[in-house]
C-alpha cells in the first residue's frame, strides 16, 4: 500500500467518485460561460444593449377585444409593454384553461365511448380518435377558422341562437355582459360559504354510510346547496348584477350596421375557433390514455363488482375508474402540458395570445429578442411546472393505498 | 467506470474544441460569403412582385434582383444565390444571427429598426406609402369615414402602428385582427372577416390577385405613412454594407446613363463617356476598393439588369406607374450617388 496522495486519486472509489464530479461540474461551468460570453461580445458588436428597460415603454399597437384586453384595460398609447405581456399571458391562461376542461370531458367521454359493447358508439370514437390524433394540429387550427368563418353570415347579418339575448356573426359570438355593482361581493361570499358547506356534508354523509349503512344524495344536496345559497343571498341584497345586451343595427351607413361594439360580450372567432381545435385535438389522445387506464385493470375487478350487485355504471364510477386513476393522471398531466405550449399556434389565426402580441408584433418593435424570449419560457415553465405540481398532489391524493 | 471516463473526457475534449472553433471563424461577411460560394438572401413568403416563388421554384421580384445583383457583383454570377422565405416575425432575428447575409424583403427603414436591432438600412429600393383595400360594397369613399372598422393586417409590421396612429390622430376606433402570414390576411379579408385590408400600396397591389373577386375592392385614396423599402445588413460591417449599398447605387446609376443589359457588351468597345467608363470598370478601380472584382457593374447590369429593367419586369406587370420612384430627372425621387 502506497501513501502518497496521487494514486488513491484514481483507485480509492470514493474519491474517484467526487474527482469526477468536480471536474464535470467545472467543464459545465466553462461551458455555460463561454455560451455566455459569446452572446454578450456578439451583441456588444452589433451595438445591441441588453435590459429589460422597454417594458415601461409606451406600446403603440392595438389588441383584439378578449379577456386579456378586458381584465388590463388596455388603451392604445397609455398601457405598456408589460401590459402587453400579461394581456398574452391571461389570454394564454384562458384558452389553455378552458381547453384543458373541456378536452378532460371530452377525452373521458369518447375514450369510455370505445369500450363500449355498442358497435356504432364505439366505431364512432374509434374513427374520432384515428383521424384527430393524425392530422396536424395547425392544419386542424386552420380548418376549423376557415370552415366556421366561411359557414357564418356577415358582419351587417347574424344568426339568433336566443332571439335578443345570445347571436352570431362573422365578427363573433354575442352574449350579454354582466355588470357587477356594489353588494355582489357578499354572492361571492355566500358561494365560498355554500362549497365549505358541501364538504362538510360529503364527509358527514361518508361517516354516515361507513356506520349505518346508508346512502345519502349527496350529489342532488350539493348542487341544492352551492345553487340555492348564493341565490338566496344575491335576490337579498337586491339582485346587484346589471347585464347589457348586445345592440343590433340594421340601418344607416354600411359600416355602422351590425353589432355595436361596447354592447354586450363578445367571443371572437379566433379564440372559438382556437379553443374548439385545442379540445378536439387532445381529447383525441386522451381517450386513448382513459382507455388504456381502464383496460389496466383486472377484468376480475369488474366480474367482483357485478357479482355483489353493482351496475356497470356504479362499477365504472366507484370500482374501475379510482384505480385507473392511478395509471391515467401522469400521461394526462403530459397532455395538459401539451396543450398548454400547443395553444402558440393560435398566432396563425390571430389570436392575441402570448406568443402572438409579445414574440411577433411586441418583438418586432422592440428588437430585444433574448430578453423577450426568456420572459415568455419563464410563463410556459411557470405554468407546466403548476399543473405538475398540483397533477402529483392530485394523483397522491385519489391513488388507493394498497395493504 | 472505464466507459464513463471515457465518456467525460470526450465531452471536455468537444467542449473545448467548440469554444475554440467559435472564435475561429472570420468576422467579415464577404469572407465567409465567398468561403459559402453563394449569397444567402433573406426574402417575403411570396409577394408577388418584389420576391416571389414560382411554380418551379425560382425566385422573381425586385427585392430578388437586388440580391441576384450583389451575388454578380460578388462572384459575377448572379445565380449563386440561395432564397430564405421568412414572416415578418422571423427576419430581424434571422439577418442578426447570421442566419442570412442580406435582407431584401420589402422592409420599412426607420429610426428604431436602425438604431435599435443591430441592423443597418443600406438603401431605398422602393419608396412606398401604407394604402387601405375595402369591398366596393362598404359605400366609403374615404378613409375617415372608417370609424369602427374591423381591419386585418400582418403581425410584426409597421403597419399595425401606423393604423393605429392615424386612427387615434383622427378620433376613430377599430378592431384590429393581425395574423402571422400574408396569405392569411388574405383570406380573412376575403371571407369577410374584416372590412378593410391594409398594407403598404404595392402590397395591396400585389395581393390583390389573390382575392375572389378582384374587381369588387378599392383602393382608398388615402396614404397614411411614408414607407421606403430597402435591403438591410447587420451592423459592424462596413465593406459588406458597402457592396449592397452601391449594387444598389450601380442599378440605379445605369438606368441614369442609359446602359442596359443589352447595350452593356458594347461598352467593352466603343468608345464611352468617363461615368460610363468608370460605371463598367474601364477607368478606375472601384472595384478594388470594395473588395471585388473591377468588372463588378458591369456584371450586375448584364446579368440582372439596370433598375428600370429589373422594375417593368416586375412591378409594372401589378399595376404600379414609376410615379415617386422615378429618377430624380424624371420627376420621382430616385438619386444615387455618382461612382466617381
Amino acid at each position: 500500500m502506497s501513501n502518497s496522495p496521487l494514486p488513491s486519486l484514481i483507485y480509492d472509489a470514493r474519491i474517484r467518485g467526487y474527482v469526477f464530479q468536480v471536474l464535470i461540474l467545472v467543464l459545465i461551468g466553462f461551458g455555460v460561460w463561454s455560451l455566455v460570453d459569446n452572446t454578450v461580445t456578439n451583441l456588444a458588436e452589433r451595438g445591441k444593449t441588453v435590459g429589460f428597460g422597454f417594458l415601461t415603454a409606451n406600446a403603440g399597437f392595438q389588441i383584439s377585444d378578449t379577456l386579456g384586453t378586458w381584465a388590463i384595460d388596455y388603451s392604445v398609447g397609455e398601457s405598456t409593454y408589460l401590459d402587453v405581456y400579461f394581456i398574452g399571458i391571461i389570454n394564454t391562461f384562458l384558452v389553455a384553461i378552458l381547453g384543458i376542461v373541456g378536452a378532460t370531458f371530452l377525452g373521458f367521454t369518447i375514450g369510455i365511448m370505445r369500450l363500449s359493447r355498442n358497435f356504432i358508439i364505439r366505431s364512432f370514437a374509434t374513427v374520432y380518435i384515428e383521424l384527430l390524433r393524425n392530422l396536424p394540429l395547425l392544419l386542424q387550427l386552420f380548418f376549423w377558422y376557415f370552415a366556421v368563418l366561411r359557414a357564418l353570415p356577415s358582419k351587417r347579418e347574424k344568426i339568433d341562437i336566443i332571439p335578443d339575448f345570445i347571436a352570431v356573426n362573422i365578427t363573433g359570438l354575442y352574449l350579454p355582459a354582466p355588470v357587477v355593482q356594489s353588494g355582489f361581493i357578499y354572492s361571492v361570499i355566500a358561494l365560498g360559504v355554500a362549497i365549505v358547506m358541501t364538504l362538510i356534508m360529503k364527509r358527514w354523509a361518508e361517516k354516515r354510510q361507513l356506520e349505518t349503512g346508508q346512502p345519502f344524495p349527496v350529489f342532488w344536496t350539493a348542487c341544492g346547496i352551492l345553487l340555492l345559497l348564493p341565490l338566496a343571498i344575491f335576490a337579498m341584497t337586491g339582485s346587484p348584477l346589471e347585464w347589457t345586451f348586445p345592440e343590433f343595427k340594421t340601418d344607416g351607413p354600411m359600416l355602422r350596421r351590425g353589432f355595436q361594439s361596447g354592447s354586450g360580450m363578445v367571443l371572437v372567432p379566433e379564440m372559438m375557433a382556437v379553443w374548439l381545435a385545442l379540445t378536439l385535438y387532445t381529447a383525441a389522445f386522451i381517450a386513448e390514455i382513459v382507455r388504456a387506464g381502464i383496460l389496466a385493470i383486472n377484468k376480475g375487478q369488474t366480474e367482483a363488482s357485478y357479482s355483489i350487485g353493482l351496475k356497470p355504471g356504479l362499477t365504472l364510477r366507484l370500482v374501475i375508474i379510482p384505480q385507473a386513476l392511478r395509471v391515467i393522471i401522469p400521461p394526462l398531466t403530459s397532455q395538459y402540458l401539451n396543450l398548454t405550449k400547443n395553444s402558440s399556434l393560435a398566432v396563425a389565426i390571430a389570436y392575441p395570445e402570448l406568443v402572438s402580441v409579445f414574440a411577433g408584433t411586441a418583438l418586432n418593435q422592440v428588437g430585444k429578442e433574448i430578453e423577450m424570449i426568456f420572459m415568455m419560457m419563464m410563463v410556459y415553465l411557470t405554468f407546466s411546472l403548476a399543473t405538475a405540481a398540483f397533477m402529483n398532489w392530485f394523483n397522491a391524493r385519489v391513488k388507493l393505498i394498497e395493504r | 467506470m472505464k466507459k464513463l471516463t471515457l465518456a467525460a473526457l470526450g465531452v471536455a475534449g468537444a467542449m473545448i474544441a467548440s469554444t475554440a472553433m467559435a472564435d475561429g471563424h472570420g468576422n467579415s461577411t464577404l469572407a465567409q460569403v465567398k468561403e459559402k460560394g453563394f449569397v444567402q438572401c433573406g426574402v417575403s413568403q411570396g409577394l408577388p412582385g418584389f420576391s416571389n416563388a414560382d411554380v418551379s421554384g425560382n425566385w422573381t421580384g425586385l427585392d430578388v434582383d437586388l440580391c441576384r445583383g450583389v451575388a454578380a457583383a460578388v462572384f459575377g454570377d448572379a445565380n449563386a444565390v440561395k432564397f430564405t422565405p421568412l414572416s415578418a416575425k422571423q427576419r430581424f432575428t434571422a439577418l442578426a444571427s447570421g442566419e442570412i447575409d442580406i435582407l431584401s424583403r420589402n422592409t420599412t427603414w426607420t429610426m428604431t429598426r436602425d438604431t435599435q436591432l443591430g441592423l443597418n438600412f443600406a438603401g431605398v429600393n422602393y419608396y412606398d406609402g401604407q394604402g387601405m383595400m375595402v369591398p366596393k360594397a362598404l359605400g366609403v369613399s374615404s378613409a375617415l369615414e372608417l370609424d369602427g372598422a374591423n381591419i386585418c393586417t400582418n403581425t410584426g409590421t409597421t403597419t399595425e402602428l401606423n393604423i393605429t396612429d392615424f386612427f387615434r390622430a383622427n378620433g376613430m376606433s377599430f378592431n384590429l385582427v393581425a395574423f402571422e402570414k400574408a396569405d392569411e390576411v388574405v383570406a380573412a379579408y376575403d371571407s369577410g372577416r374584416c372590412d378593410v385590408y391594409t398594407t403598404d400600396r404595392s402590397g395591396l397591389a400585389a395581393q390583390r390577385g389573390k382575392l375572389t373577386a378582384p374587381d369588387s375592392h378599392m383602393v382608398l385614396s388615402e396614404i397614411i405613412s411614408k414607407e421606403p423599402l430597402g435591403p438591410v445588413v447587420r451592423q459592424g460591417d462596413d465593406q459588406w454594407f458597402n457592396i449592397v449599398r452601391w449594387t444598389l447605387n450601380a442599378m440605379i446609376n445605369a438606368e441614369e446613363l442609359g446602359i442596359t443589359s443589352e447595350n452593356v457588351n458594347a461598352t467593352e468597345f466603343n468608345d464611352v463617356s468617363p461615368s460610363v467608363a468608370r460605371l463598367v470598370g474601364k477607368e478606375g478601380n472601384f472595384g478594388e476598393e470594395l473588395g471585388l472584382d473591377n468588372k463588378w457593374a458591369y456584371n450586375i447590369i448584364r446579368q440582372v439588369g439596370n433598375y428600370a429593367e429589373s422594375y417593368d419586369a416586375n412591378v409594372t406587370p401589378l399595376g404600379l406607374a414609376r410615379g415617386v420612384n422615378a429618377l430624380w430627372s424624371d420627376g420621382g425621387i430616385l438619386y444615387a450617388a455618382p461612382i466617381r
